[in-house]
């Protein structure tokens, strides 16, 4: 649905976006993620029609938005960083505004303007002026704007930026419902946001993509992938004998003690291949008659992808 | 084209949401009268018509207009929304007219309010009301001129007191182009095609016939096509500004 080949922005000397291709599908939702400054909002301001490319192209449902880009702009409903809005208005005002410009009259207006209200909750706060309210509800008006004309595609920049953990999981909730018949594109630096709502991540740093995969894969990327931390109450044995028991388990390439009370210890085992470790492990622990207070396996770290990913590409942030 | 009328009523109501709205109209009607009353000498001259009123309209837009005209971009760029009107199915003509023709539509307003002078004359009087009719019709024109220098600026910042300032002082340009004392100075250092340029680009020029009732083709010419000019740069400026 949307096809992005070589897109590339420029600002003076800095190249924001740099030759990036990407495709992203129906049912799909991508989470665009990157340091801050990486090009994660000039990218989607690109697709959504807002800047010119200095390169490449994005075809939308097979139209170039270059060359016909009001069209285009009928299929997207489009959040911006830090949703902006017209902050003198009500809420009912603005939701009317935006209905009428997306070309629905009458009954069918009404419809979309209260079903967009019932998803995002925003009942309680239609005839209160924009700017009267808290950051939580201007971001669900936003969210109510973009979704109101029932797009096919919904780009949304930092979409749970600045909500409460209550909130988010709102948003995360409605995109996820919402994601089985569009094509949605959402920028974060939430990394469990990723593995919350998203189909699949993409990592852009310094306006390059550097990785791209199913949240699945970016945590097999992850050291912790696997690993097994093993909470253990221990007889007699000192911490460095259980590390070196522990050591010798097959399969075992490392041991990290995360914590020690008395003879109670936290560790952490890393696998040194795809063998799992949870089997041999509490046998272990068993045959040395050390009781196991927790087991569990990893799934892996986001973060600790992200982190690897970005700055060994000199992601740094610069803006 | 529809969208032209949705994006002209958004605008029109956003200006009556603000209190400010408000106070730009009584400061407008107030200010037209004193300077008709005090300075233009309207009871004195004894005669039943609007002059006194109209010739003093250069001088009121020249600050009020750019007062008007300084959010109309500015503001959309501070405030971020300027992506969100331009990621709508619109065009960059249609945003331009329909903002362009919220604020003229709203000077419309704030000139229709001084009727009481209207009303006074034909009191006093037995004013020439055709003469009258084109004096406002002139007047409303040339706030347009204004208003489609005033929005281009606009467009150039995010700062509203830039606008303002930088709007005011083009539009003093315009103005002073046609005052006796610049064009003694430029026909002093010039030949006088010189001078007559100078001149013809001028609001002052332009508006003194229209204010004595003769609403003259090439005047109105003048001031729609300055109009049109100044908006085609305002559209311009904003696609190739659009990202600052
Ligand atoms: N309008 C602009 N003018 C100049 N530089 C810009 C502009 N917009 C973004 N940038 C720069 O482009 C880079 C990418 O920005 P952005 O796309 O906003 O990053 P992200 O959304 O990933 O945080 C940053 O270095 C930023 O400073
Ligand atoms: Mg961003």
């Amino acid at each position: 649905m949307i096809e992005i080949r070589n897109l590339t922005k420029r600002f003076g000397s800095l190249t924001a976006v740099d030759d990036v291709s990407f495709d992203v599908g129906r049912g799909e939702v991508l989470g665009f993620l990157g340091p801050n400054g990486a090009g994660k909002s000039t990218t989607m301001k690109m697709v959504t029609g807002f800047l010119a490319p200095d390169g490449g192209t994005i075809r939308i449902g097979g139209l170039d938005v270059a060359s016909d880009p009001v069209e285009v702009k009928r299929w997207i409903g489009y959040l911006p960083e830090g949703a902006p809005l017209y902050g003198e208005m009500t809420v009912r005002a603005f939701l009317r505004f935006i209905a009428e410009i997306r070309g629905l009259r009458g009954a069918e207006a009404r419809r979309r303007i209260d079903s967009a209200i019932e998803q995002v909750s925003l009942g309680t706060v239609l005839e209160m002026p924009i700017d009267t309210l808290s950051k939580g509800f201007k971001r669900r008006v936003g969210l109510a704007q973009a979704i109101l004309h029932d797009p096919h595609i919904l780009i949304l920049d930092e979409p749970t930026d600045g909500l409460d953990p209550n909130q988010k999981h709102e948003v995360r909730t409605l995109i996820r419902g919402m994601s089985a018949e569009k094509v949605i594109v959402l920028s974060t630096h939430i990394l469990e946001e990723v593995d919350a709502v998203c189909t699949r991540a993409t990592i852009i740093a310094n306006g390059r993509i550097v990785s791209d995969g199913t949240p699945e894969e970016l945590l097999r990327r992850s050291r912790m992938h696997n690993a097994l931390r093993l909470g253990l109450v221990v007889g007699d044995a000192g911490s460095a004998g259980v590390v070196e028991t522990l050591k010798a388990v097959p399969g075992v390439a490392l041991v990290e003690v995360d914590a020690q009370s008395g003879n109670a210890l936290e560790v952490m085992l890393f696998p040194a291949g795809g063998v799992p470790l949870a089997g041999p492990a509490g046998e272990a622990a068993r045959a040395n008659g050390w009781e196991v207070t927790e087991l569990h396996v990893e799934r892996g770290r986001l973060d600790d992808v992200f982190r690897a990913i970005t700055v060994g590409e000199g992601g740094a942030s610069h803006g | 084209m529809a969208n032209v009328w949705i994006i002209y009523k958004r605008e029109l109501s956003a200006y009556f949401g603000t209190p400010i709205a408000y106070v730009f109209l009584a400061i407008f009607v107030f200010l037209s009268g004193i300077f008709a009353f005090y300075i233009g000498n309207f009871f004195e001259r004894e005669q039943a018509d609007l002059q006194a009123f109209f010739q003093f309209h250069p001088w009121l837009y020249l600050f009020l207009i750019p007062a008007l005209s300084m959010r109309l971009w500015a503001e959309e760029r501070r405030a971020g929304t300027i992506e969100l009107l331009f990621t709508l199915p619109v065009t960059m003509t249609e945003v331009v007219l329909g903002k362009f023709l919220a604020a003229w539509k709203f000077t419309a307003i704030a000139l229709s309010l001084t009727f009481p002078f209207w009303i006074t004359v034909n009191y006093l009087g037995d004013p020439d009301n055709g003469v009258i009719l084109a004096g406002y019709l002139g007047s409303l024109l040339m706030a347009g001129a204004f208003l489609a220098i005033g929005s281009c600026i606009s467009a150039l910042t995010r700062n509203q007191v830039i606008a303002f300032v930088v709007s005011g002082v083009v539009c003093l340009g315009f103005v002073l182009s046609g005052f006796p004392l610049v064009l003694d100075f430029v026909g002093a250092v010039a030949p006088p095609i010189v001078v007559d340029t100078v001149r013809s680009f001028s609001f002052l020029t332009h508006f003194q016939a229209i204010s004595k009732g003769v609403l003259d083709a090439g005047d109105v010419i003048y001031f729609v096509s300055l109009i049109v000019f100044w908006l085609f740069v305002n559209a311009v400026v904003i696609e190739w500004r659009k990202a600052g």
